[in-house]
């Protein structure tokens, strides 16, 4: 059975004007699966469905034997706990240090009261550590998070969401505000964390080049429709045309 | 002359805007005058005005200093005493109305409303009445001062407050609501330690001006230096009414600096 099933979802914004016309996917394995597409054709609203940050207007999305879509209230949070997610704008709560931005992945463990007193379990505090230490950011665990670099910001939301022990990881363009070197390491890490984690993962993305690199399967949306689904290397020309449109920009 | 009928002609306002602006200023020296009728300036009092105002400056001469330890330093504990009181009890009670008011920490637009409700109600109805009101509830006295001044400073610091959470950054609360963090978690690691700056600044202001405000409360019988003005002022000691003036102007000026030294430092 696959980790995660999406069934004829939509989702109008405005009535009548569907941003995601009828999406069904299965989602398995552990590898990273890239979803590109131009801006504004909903792969964002799509990913942020999946967690309900965004109510889809109909569909199913059956993930750990639950339809995320019919989910409110406790029974919500207690799904989203096991959904990890990375965003381009990393997230963080930037007067918080790198530590209790990490251990803010737990929360949907602990109680309100535990999180006030930042009674953590020590648990929980070694898995940050440990975290921490293979992401390069040990000795940071006491710094504010505002004192960090993009690429270290964008570290920390991933040993955030990494926290959470999920089974499933979401990644809204995660690295569209980095430059392309450290663009390229962030991929490389949320490769390898989900490869020891055994999560799947989910990405956003932008830069086709870099979903050709790191993906095993690449998903390609167009117009709330999904256009192309398959290898990295079954991406042509010409899907990208459909995909994208037009084709100068091709040209090389 | 040709050229100039062709010109294009520049009006600055159309007729009717014309019409509009006089009947604003029409309207404005109307109510001058009625204002004027209504308030009865009486013109002996106010050619008498300069003989009376150096006539009160001879009696609040010299300052009866003397008085200051036996009579004004215990009030003037008081009144501070009172103030931080109702700067405390003011942020205890206006920072969860102020949650409560925020629209993304509360996205229940009947609470928002009702909290809102309780924002502007507190605030709209002044100190003095607040205080005539405790007064009368729990007799006179610095309870009734400092009760007074922390109901009214629940309005100003709960829209504060909430425009400051509103304010704070949506992703990060996002991420934590992605995480499957309750809404009171979201409040403890989200929006708390986002608006941390807001609350030290709405804080220290309150606190300046209830300082200011804790001064004159004591005209209604609330504790505080005002009570000392106040019999001052109905036993005609006005080398003592001097001396209250002068603490009370040097008090709010010390806090002033103090209140700048701390946001310089700290925020």
């Amino acid at each position: 059975m696959s980790t995660l099933s999406i069934r004829q979802l939509a989702k109008e914004y405005v009535a009548g004007k569907p941003v995601l016309r009828d999406i069904s996917l299965e989602i398995e394995g552990t590898g990273i699966t890239a979803i590109i597409g131009p801006s504004g054709t909903g792969k964002s609203t799509l990913i942020r469905c999946i967690n309900r940050l965004i109510d889809p207007t109909s569909g199913e999305i059956h993930f750990e034997g639950k339809d995320l879509a019919k989910l409110a209230g406790a029974e919500l949070r207690a799904a989203r706990r096991r959904i990890g997610m990375v965003f381009q704008e990393y997230n963080l709560v930037e007067r918080l240090t790198v530590m209790e931005n990490v251990l803010s992945g737990r929360l949907g463990y602990v109680s309100a009261w535990t999180a006030f007193r930042r009674k953590f379990s020590n648990d929980d505090i070694q898995r940050a550590f440990d975290l921490l230490k293979r992401v390069g950011l040990a000795d940071f665990a006491n710094r504010r998070a505002d004192e960090l670099s993009g690429g270290q910001r964008q570290r920390v939301g991933i040993c955030r969401a990494v926290m959470q022990s999920p089974g499933l990881l979401l990644a809204d363009e995660p690295t569209s505000s980095l430059d392309p070197k450290t663009s390229v390491e962030i991929m490389e890490l949320m490769r390898d964390l989900a490869r020891e984690n055994n999560v799947p993962v989910v990405i956003n993305i932008h830069q086709v080049q870099l979903a050709q690199r790191f993906a095993e399967r690449i998903i390609g949306m167009s117009g709330g429709l999904v256009v192309y689904d398959g290898a990295p290397d079954g991406l042509t020309q010409d899907t990208l045309q459909k995909i994208y449109g037009g084709e100068d920009w091709l040209a090389t | 002359m040709n050229a100039t009928a062709e010109m294009n002609r520049w009006i600055r306002f159309t007729p009717a805007q014309r019409v509009a602006r006089f009947a604003v200023y029409l309207g404005m020296v109307a109510a001058i005058v009625w204002a004027l009728k209504t308030i009865e300036v009486i013109p002996e009092f106010l050619y008498d005005a300069p003989a009376q105002v150096v006539d009160m400056g001879a009696r609040m001469w010299p300052i009866d200093f003397a008085h200051f330890w036996p009579g004004i330093w215990p009030a003037l504990v008081e009144t501070l005493h009172i103030a931080a009181m109702a700067t405390i009890l003011g942020l205890c009670m206006g920072i969860p109305v102020g949650f409560l008011a925020a629209r993304n920490a509360t996205p229940f637009p009947w609470v928002n409303h009702a909290a809102r409700f309780v924002l502007v109600a507190t605030r709209s109805i002044s100190t003095l009445l607040w205080a005539l009101f405790f007064v009368a509830m729990f007799g006179p006295g610095p309870l009734a001062g400092a009760l007074a001044i922390a109901f009214h400073s629940i309005g100003f610091i709960g829209k504060m407050f909430s425009e400051g959470v509103e304010e704070s950054n949506r992703g990060s609360i996002e991420a934590l609501q992605a995480a499957g963090a309750t809404r009171m978690q979201q409040i403890v690691m989200g929006y708390w330690p986002m608006v941390l700056p807001t609350f030290w600044s709405v804080a220290l202001f309150r606190w300046d001006i209830n300082v200011r405000e804790s001064a004159i409360l004591g005209l209604v019988g609330a504790g505080g230096i005002g009570v000392a003005l106040n019999s001052a002022i109905d036993l005609l000691q006005w080398d003592r009414v001097s001396l209250i003036l002068l603490t009370i102007f040097v008090v709010v000026i010390l806090i002033e600096i103090i209140v700048m030294q701390i946001r310089r430092r700290v925020i």
